[in-house]
């Protein structure tokens, strides 16, 4: 009999699994499940669409022929529970599935806040198409908008709104922005591109209250006493692995759903790969999440492959993201800060915990008047870099710290004061091709 | 200036000039359709980004645009050797 794979999530992740599992085994049947009524998109490319730079049918990779290829059965609807004992899966519609092999690629959730005014229905989050369509309905009508939250999703809405309304206020619980990621200059970059930008952060400024008047959003009140009219608040405090199904199942689950190198999780039956997976990394010597499309991808090849009988095991690159802040293309790879951020509830989206990991290293810097280069020189090795603006030295700094090339011989050169970074790294890199 | 106008600065920065072929690095794609959406002649540029490989359809007019417009990096014109000795 065909090994029946199931697959929850119909995100990177779950459609990476499918394509694995595919090319290991032609006749089992696949079913993909999904709670999205949009199925498969690219959820980095929202940010895109909120500024109007795509339009929104281009978010799709997939046309319907791609999945037929494939033979994936789709199935829309929310998975609820789960009988790891019996090999059972049950819908919302009380329909029980029965697989061999369980894929949970559930993603995660944005952490909503609990604050009073936080139900109504112009508070919004950004998780999903329907909320980048509700963002952008409101948006248009809105002439004031007030943004809460960190890491990169709160820029990407602040960016978002700031296309379409008047006003928009960001609110910053401390002094400056992503202060266990970015630096104080990286920060003061961001923040003055902000202002430039007509944006109007308020740091020191906590969420008290929303205030409403005939059921919709009319204000925000801060911790300080201060009052800023609005249409609506857009929240991005962090996001949360959607691990229930897995925990009321009796997974282990820490923040995210425990897997070893293999993606298995505590069932030898049951795979977790992408946002909801939390797995070991041997260069924090602990298991950590990760927020990454790419991570996402490369968990759900790895865990698809599996699932068919493979025993490949999952080698975690360094964590890299290219995004924008504030308009400015920054790289963030490896270790480059520590500590918390309080205007973040554990870890944001486009995010990686190792980012937050950094140990013994030095810092070198250079920065002109757009660009800028941060780098954590370890002893023998570089552990991790921020790079803005110009980006000719992003895939540079990709290998040199992806698969961790000994630097020894420019170490001390990179640590003088007022040292030609760029030109030191580009010159060192094409010497060790 | 505004926003739109560092989001183009930003482009022209990243506009290729070198002739080759356009070669992705599908690790660094998040198939944002961005590439795809801006090619003029409507090559589905984000599909080989998937799928790793360059873009080899001889109609490619090599204008570059995808490059251009990636937010990510992800694109990059490789020289194609046409003499191999
Ligand atoms: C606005 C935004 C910006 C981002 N920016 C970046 C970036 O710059 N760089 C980057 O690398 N990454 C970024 N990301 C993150 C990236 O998109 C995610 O890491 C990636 O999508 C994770 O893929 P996944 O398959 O694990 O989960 P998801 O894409 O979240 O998919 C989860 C799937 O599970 C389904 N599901 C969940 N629970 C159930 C259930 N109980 N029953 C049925 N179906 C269920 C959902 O419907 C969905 O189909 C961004 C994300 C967002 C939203
Ligand atoms: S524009 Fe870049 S990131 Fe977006 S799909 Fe194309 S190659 Fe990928
Ligand atoms: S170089 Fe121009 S024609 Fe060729 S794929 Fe890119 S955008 Fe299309």
């Amino acid at each position: 009999m065909p090994t029946r794979y199931c697959i929850v999530g119909q995100g990177v992740a779950g459609i990476a699994a499918a394509q694995a599992i595919r090319a290991a085994d032609a006749a089992g049947p696949i079913t993909l499940i999904s709670d999205d009524p949009h199925g498969y998109y690219s959820r980095p490319g929202l940010a895109y669409y909120l500024t109007g730079e795509i339009q929104r049918g281009h978010l799709f990779p997939w046309r319907e022929q791609e999945f037929q290829q494939l033979g994936l059965h789709r199935v829309l609807g929310r998975a609820i529970s789960l009988n790891p004992a019996e090999h059972r899966l049950w819908l919302a519609n009380n329909v029980p599935l029965v697989y061999d092999r369980l894929l949970l690629a559930t993603g995660a959730s944005a952490v909503r806040p609990t604050l009073p005014g936080s139900d109504l229905p112009q508070v919004i989050k950004l998780d999903n198409l329907a909320d980048a369509d509700q963002m952008l309905a409101l948006a248009r009508r809105a002439q004031s908008a007030v943004v809460v939250g960190g890491g990169i999703t709160a820029l990407e809405i602040v960016e978002g709104l700031r296309q379409h309304c008047r006003r928009v206020h960001y609110l910053l619980r401390g002094q400056r922005y992503w202060s266990n990621v970015l630096d104080e200059a990286e920060a003061r970059l961001v923040m003055q591109r902000l202002a430039a930008e007509g944006v109007r952060i308020h740091t020191h400024s906590e969420l008290a209250a929303i205030e409403a008047k005939r059921g919709r959003v009319a204000a925000v009140l801060t911790t300080a006493g201060q009052r800023i009219a609005c249409d609506l608040v857009a929240i991005a405090i962090g996001v949360a692995p959607r691990a229930e199904l897995a925990q009321a199942a009796g997974l282990a689950v820490a923040r995210g759903i425990l897997v070893d190198e293999t993606l298995r999780t505590s069932d030898p039956d049951i795979f977790a790969a992408g946002d909801v997976a939390q797995v070991f990394d041997p260069r924090a010597g602990k298991a950590l999440l990760d927020t990454l499309w790419n991570s996402a991808r490369s968990h759900g090849h790895t865990a698809g492959q599996n699932m068919a009988g493979g025993a490949l095991r999952y080698v975690k690159p360094m964590p890299l993201n290219v995004t924008r802040l504030a308009g400015i293309t920054t790289t963030i790879i490896g270790a480059v800060g520590a500590g918390r951020d309080a205007d973040l509830i554990g870890i944001a989206r486009g995010d990686s915990e190792l980012w937050r990991e950094l140990g013994q290293a030095l810092v070198a810097e250079e920065e002109h008047e757009v660009n800028r280069l941060r780098l954590l020189v370890g002893l023998t090795t570089l552990v991790g870099a921020v790079l803005m603006g110009d980006q000719r030295l992003s895939r540079p700094l990709q290998r040199l710290i992806g698969e961790q090339i000994d630097i020894t011989p420019i170490r001390s050169q990179l640590l003088t004061p007022d040292a030609p970074l760029a030109s030191l790294l580009t010159r060192f890199a094409e010497g060790v091709r | 200036m505004t926003l739109r106008d560092l989001l183009q600065r930003d482009r022209d920065r990243r506009t290729a000039l070198v002739t080759g072929q356009v070669t992705p690095e599908a690790g660094r794609c998040v198939q944002c359709g961005i590439c795809t959406y801006y090619c003029p002649i409507n090559i589905d540029v984000r599909r080989h980004a998937w799928l790793g490989q360059p873009v080899q359809e001889s109609h490619c007019l090599t204008c570059g645009e995808c490059i251009a417009r990636c937010p990510r990096g992800v694109l990059r014109f490789e020289r194609i050797e046409l003499f191999v000795p």
